[in-house]
């Protein structure tokens, strides 16, 4: 089984580039099957039934949509497998950008917008530094030279990445994605995570609802970085 | 560019799926080309062909050749490699940026100096009427100075071997000179427009329809006399323009 993990910012093209990807991997003879999740409400099953490929949606509800990604990373390729399937194709929430679900040896994409400004490759963090591809979608909507700067920061950020030029609509960058996952090898047992994702048990995720100070527990970090426990 | 570079574009396919009638053309330096046809007919899709050196591997099924060989893989994605600068629709900057800012990163993208920053706000201030500087902030610039700005990043930044450029004419520059610096010299220029003036100054036009190249015209010796005169015309409106954008009555000696 291969496995390629989309993640990126909300709204930034996941959908339609992991869309691209899979017509494409079909017309090379493989058999994808896609895994959405999200954490309140999605409607990309919708469209990813029009590929006729096995889909399946899942919501993280109270949880991190990322953490809750990593739990389910077995059951997902176990169902993929009993869909005789040859590549599973996962897209993410993409809210948490501390978090990456990206395991050692899945292929890692990062989708991001190239309209949210040259900044963002600086703001998202792993998603975006432990990637190994990057696709840069809507392009189509700013200049050359925007669309350089952009790749150019991106790469400043993530100097190994393979940086492709995608567009989300026409499909763009599909066929260099397509040559990279043909390229990627397959999951193993015993994966492990790229990243530690944050830690972020505290008085608030077990359902504490007052704001004042002390009411809270665990680790705490303050606005000047101070960072403390309170508790046992 | 000491020899003359060549682009070949080898047809595809068109809306229907099927051939387009232009099989294959070829453009070499120093040559201004045209693209003309309605909305839709392909244009753009054309324009960005080009610009990703396609190789069979667009909705098109277009192949784009220089010098007659498919290009190496890094020439189509490096932008310290590229060979094709584009001007595109796209009016207006996002980059939460300042002029100067985004200047220099281009130009550490495209491996050039960064010295070359005032001097493209420089060359721009020359193309539009109203005058930028190193200090403003990207996403305030007008269309005629966003424009202006990607005009003269072309001509010092990108500098490129082939220039696209996808309509120039509404947008509040001098369209002829912004044509004459995009060309540079012995440069290979692809121009979308709708504009008389603008297309009859091409030698050579790829008619567009359907998502097709459906056929190539040769200017004729009366279109280049018409050209001709409609650019007198047009020095004067944009003389009118200027005086009466300065407050001055027309006719009347400022
Ligand atoms: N202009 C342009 N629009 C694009 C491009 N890629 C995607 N879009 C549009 O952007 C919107 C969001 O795209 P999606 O693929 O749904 O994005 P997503 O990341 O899957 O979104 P969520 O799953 O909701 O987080 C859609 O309206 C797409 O049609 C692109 O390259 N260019
Ligand atoms: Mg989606
Ligand atoms: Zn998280």
């Amino acid at each position: 089984m291969k496995y390629v993990v989309f993640a990126g910012t909300p709204g930034s093209g996941k959908t339609s580039v992991l869309m691209s990807l899979a017509k494409t991997m079909q017309e090379r003879g493989f058999r994808p099957s896609i895994v959405k999740i999200d954490c309140l409400w999605t409607e990309d099953d919708k469209r990813l039934l029009r590929l006729g490929l096995p889909v399946r949606v899942a919501l993280s509800k109270d949880m991190c949509p990322d953490h809750f990604a990593i739990y389910n990373i077995e059951e997902m390729i176990a169902w993929a497998g009993q869909e005789d399937s040859d590549l599973l194709l996962n897209e993410t929430a993409g809210l948490c950008l501390r978090c990456a679900p990206f395991t050692e040896s899945c292929l890692a994409v990062c989708v991001i917008d190239v309209t949210s400004g040259p900044n963002t490759p600086l703001k998202v963090g792993p998603l975006l530094t432990s990637a190994d591809v990057v696709m840069m979608t809507k392009g189509d909507m700013v200049s050359q030279a925007e669309r350089e700067v952009f790749r150019e920061r991106v790469l400043e950020a993530n100097p190994t990445c393979q940086a492709i030029e995608a567009n989300g609509l026409t499909g763009k960058g599909s066929t260099e994605l397509a040559d990279i996952v043909t390229r990627w090898g397959h999951v193993t047992k015993g994966m492990r995570l790229r990243n530690n994702p944050p830690f972020s048990i505290c008085t608030l995720c077990a359902g504490e609802t007052r704001v004042e100070k002390e009411h809270h527990r665990g680790i705490l970090r303050h606005m000047d970085s101070f960072v403390e426990y309170q508790g046992e | 560019m000491s020899e003359r570079m060549t682009l070949t574009i080898k047809g595809g396919i068109d809306k229907s799926g099927i051939d387009e009638p232009v099989r294959s053309i070829t453009v070499e330096g120093g040559e201004i080309v045209g693209i003309v046809g309605p909305t839709g007919s392909g244009k753009s899709t054309l324009i960005s062909d080009i610009e990703q050196l396609a190789q069979l591997d667009t909705p098109s099924h277009r192949m784009v050749l220089i010098n007659g060989e498919r290009p190496e893989w890094s020439v189509r994605t490096d932008p310290r490699r590229k060979l094709v600068a584009q001007l595109s629709q796209s009016m207006h900057f996002l980059a939460d940026m300042d002029v100067g800012e985004f200047l220099k990163m281009h130009a550490k993208s495209r491996g050039k100096p960064a010295s070359l920053a005032p001097e493209t706000v420089d060359l721009a201030n020359t193309l539009c009427g109203e005058p930028l500087s190193v200090d403003d902030h990207l996403t305030t610039l007008s269309g005629g100075q966003s424009r202006a700005l990607m005009t003269a990043d072309i001509a010092l930044i990108s500098d490129s071997p082939i220039v696209l450029i996808d309509e120039i004419e509404n947008a509040g520059i001098r369209k002829q000179e912004a044509l004459h610096l995009l060309s540079g010299e012995g440069k290979i220029v692809i121009v979308v427009t709708h504009d008389p003036i603008l297309a009859l100054l091409t030698a050579r036009r790829v008619a567009m329809s359907n998502g097709g190249m459906s056929k190539i015209i040769e200017r004729s010796e009366r279109e280049r006399t018409m050209c001709s005169r409609l650019a007198e015309v047009d020095n004067m409106l944009i003389s009118l323009r200027e005086v009466i954008r300065n407050g001055h009555m027309v006719g009347e000696q400022p």
